[in-house]
């Protein structure tokens, strides 16, 4: 039979799970408002045509069969992004990782350096890249002025279909502070021990990185990666932002202009999302590469989550 | 330090010659080619790192003209460059802006972001896993997948185009990485503390407010930096709500229709460009450790 506790607990149960909802409450809200919804919303419209002004009307897989087959931004921004996946995360996770190890070592003004070296990663994104723009222009930036003075070749960066991408490159290692701050806590986390075994042992600079250092970061290294991954695909301001200064567009003029200057080499997929949906009023096709960079975007995320179960342990 | 105790075990007299003296001083040697090998290196990339900063500073500084020839020193400097700027029209409206959007976003998101963090941090309830897993999924994702029915909502169904409201507002329901992030340092303190509190007498929220909240001020201090420092960068949310009306743009988005009203000025773009980024900087030189600690924490403990 019930006894005289079962009462109390159940109450005592639920005020306790009330006081969880309350506590969760801004969460649930934001999320299905701001997520749940517009995900769905999203979903919807990518199997309408709409303009915003005519009713939505079903059409179907169309929107998907256009973005695939006939729109001609599409795969140039995806092979991009494989560009991007390939060379600029690498050289980025290289860098880091170099930087994280030199200021390991420096021992006079470390203070000094780690500023320096952190001072880029703070500059806001639309102002550094109106700076690189203006560093690397063909004609009048002090780059080529002393490339051109040493005798090497004076490319035309973001001109330069070629050299758009090395050059967002060379913005996107500018900005490396926060990888550096990452490696160097990984790094100053190795254990001595390890070091000054391996060194008994009669281990060089080299084996001593290869054995000891390496093994110990190699979850953040993974981190790095991945999390790199992640923000390539959702590369935007950087690439629209020198497309558009370089072209010598007058920015924000009305003027339209078309993501991807020079010759389609700096698209990404968030800039076809923005062209598709507030340029061209394509709502539809517009949903449907929104879906594709949910879908890769969440597959990464997974790898990530998999990779880092710490993210999701709590104490007991 | 280090070049000192060498010069002074060096000249030290009475340690003759031998074999091991031999080896200290070649390891010795070693240990000071290696100094100079390490601050080289460090010297030729705080170069690749400040050297932009430098460039922009001093084409800032240039006249018009100077500013398209190879030059690379400014003569005269040409301070009222900054002037300029500061009165052009629309300047000193989206750095107000920037101030509304940044200052607000950032209180709305660490307050209602804090509870939630809590209780994922410290209370025990089913689902608390599958949370974990939303709030990261939505911190990774961009915010182009879900901007066409946030659009149509916020201006069609709200009335809110050419405003910042519809970026502001979402801040007050909680900023999934906030959340993240005051829930990974919240983790970080014991719970014997808050048990002590509840023994007390006090309530969950009071606890929360009374005792947490001045132990992680250092991690408050952090997410309110990176949310601040995100409403002031933020480009694609007010190139989507606020570009129809000029009187609502902010900094990061005005600064690139500041080269086009001057678009061959490079002096004027980079004085503009300097305008924008002092600001973030000056905030660093005052809050480093709690950013650098910020930094640490999203990727190393977790």
């Amino acid at each position: 039979m019930t006894s005289a506790v079962h009462p109390l607990l159940r109450a005592k149960r639920r005020r306790s799970a009330l006081r969880t909802l309350s506590f969760l409450a801004p969460w649930i809200i934001g999320f299905s408002v701001f997520f749940v919804y517009p995900l769905l919303s999203t979903v919807y419209f990518s199997f309408m045509h709409y303009n915003g002004i005519n009713p939505p009307t079903w059409t179907g897989a169309k929107n998907w069969h256009y973005v695939f087959t006939e729109y001609p931004f599409f795969w140039p921004a995806l092979r991009n992004t494989l560009w991007l996946v390939l060379v600029m995360v690498t050289l980025r996770v290289l860098f880091g990782l170099g930087i994280g190890l030199l200021i390991t070592k420096i021992k006079t003004g470390a203070g000094l350096f780690r500023t320096a070296f952190y001072l880029p990663y703070l500059a806001p994104p639309v102002a550094a890249t109106m700076a690189f723009v203006f560093l690397l222009n063909p004609g009048t930036g002090p780059v080529n002025h002393i490339l051109g003075g040493i005798g090497l070749p004076t490319p035309g960066w973001f001109t330069d279909p070629h050299w758009s991408k090395p050059a967002l490159t060379m913005l996107a290692l500018w900005g490396i502070g926060d990888l550096m701050v990452i490696f160097m806590a990984a790094l100053l986390d190795v254990p001595k021990e390890q070091y000054e075994a391996a060194e008994l042992d009669g281990a060089g600079p080299w084996q001593r990185f290869r054995f000891v250092t390496l093994p110990n970061i190699s979850p953040i290294v993974m981190f790095a990666v991945v999390t790199g991954v992640i923000q390539t695909m959702q590369y935007y301001t950087q690439p629209l932002v020198a497309g558009k200064v370089a072209s010598g567009i007058i920015g924000n003029s009305g003027q339209s202009f078309e993501p991807g200057y020079p010759d389609k080499s700096t698209l990404t997929l968030p800039q076809l999302v923005y062209s598709q949906g507030f340029q061209h009023f394509d709502y539809g096709s517009a949903c449907v590469i929104a879906l594709v960079l949910f879908a890769l975007s969440m597959a990464f995320t997974a790898l990530l989550m998999r990779r880092r179960s710490g993210f999701l342990t709590a104490e007991d | 330090m280090t070049q000192a105790t060498h010069a002074r075990e060096g000249i030290r007299p009475g340690a003759a010659a031998g074999p091991s003296d031999q080896a200290r001083r070649t390891a010795r040697r070693k240990q000071t080619l290696n100094w100079i090998a390490v601050h080289a290196l460090g010297i030729a990339a705080a170069a690749f790192f400040i050297l932009p900063f430098v460039f922009v500073l001093l084409t800032a500084l240039m006249s018009d003209n100077q500013a398209l020839t190879r030059d690379l020193w400014p003569h005269p400097f040409q301070w009222s460059n900054f002037r300029t700027v500061w009165n052009a029209p629309g300047f000193l409206t989206w750095w107000r802006n920037t101030l509304v959007y940044a200052v607000s976003g950032t209180v709305l998101a660490v307050v209602s972001s804090l509870p939630v963090a809590y209780a994922l941090a410290k209370f025990r309830f089913r689902g608390r896993n599958l949370i974990m897993v939303l709030v990261i999924s939505t911190m990774m994702l961009p915010p182009q997948v879900v901007i066409i029915p946030m659009y149509l909502f916020w201006t069609k169904q709200m009335g809110m185009d050419g405003s910042l409201w519809p970026l502001i507002i979402p801040m007050a329901f909680g900023d999934a990485f906030t959340i993240f992030l005051l829930r990974q340092f919240l983790l970080t303190i014991p719970k014997e503390y808050t048990e002590a509190a509840k023994v007390d007498g006090c309530g969950e929220l009071r606890t929360l407010i009374t005792v947490v909240v001045p132990m992680i001020r250092p991690a408050i201090a952090a997410v309110a930096l990176f949310q601040f420092f995100y409403c002031w960068n933020d480009y694609f949310g007010p190139q989507i709500y606020a570009s129809s009306n000029p009187a609502a743009w902010t900094l990061s988005y005005g600064l690139e229709s500041f080269k086009g009203a001057h678009h061959t000025n490079w002096n004027l773009t980079m004085a503009a460009t300097v305008l924008v980024m002092a600001p973030v900087i000056v905030i660093f030189f005052f809050a480093q450790r709690a950013f650098i600690e910020g930094v640490t924490l999203t990727g190393v403990k977790g």
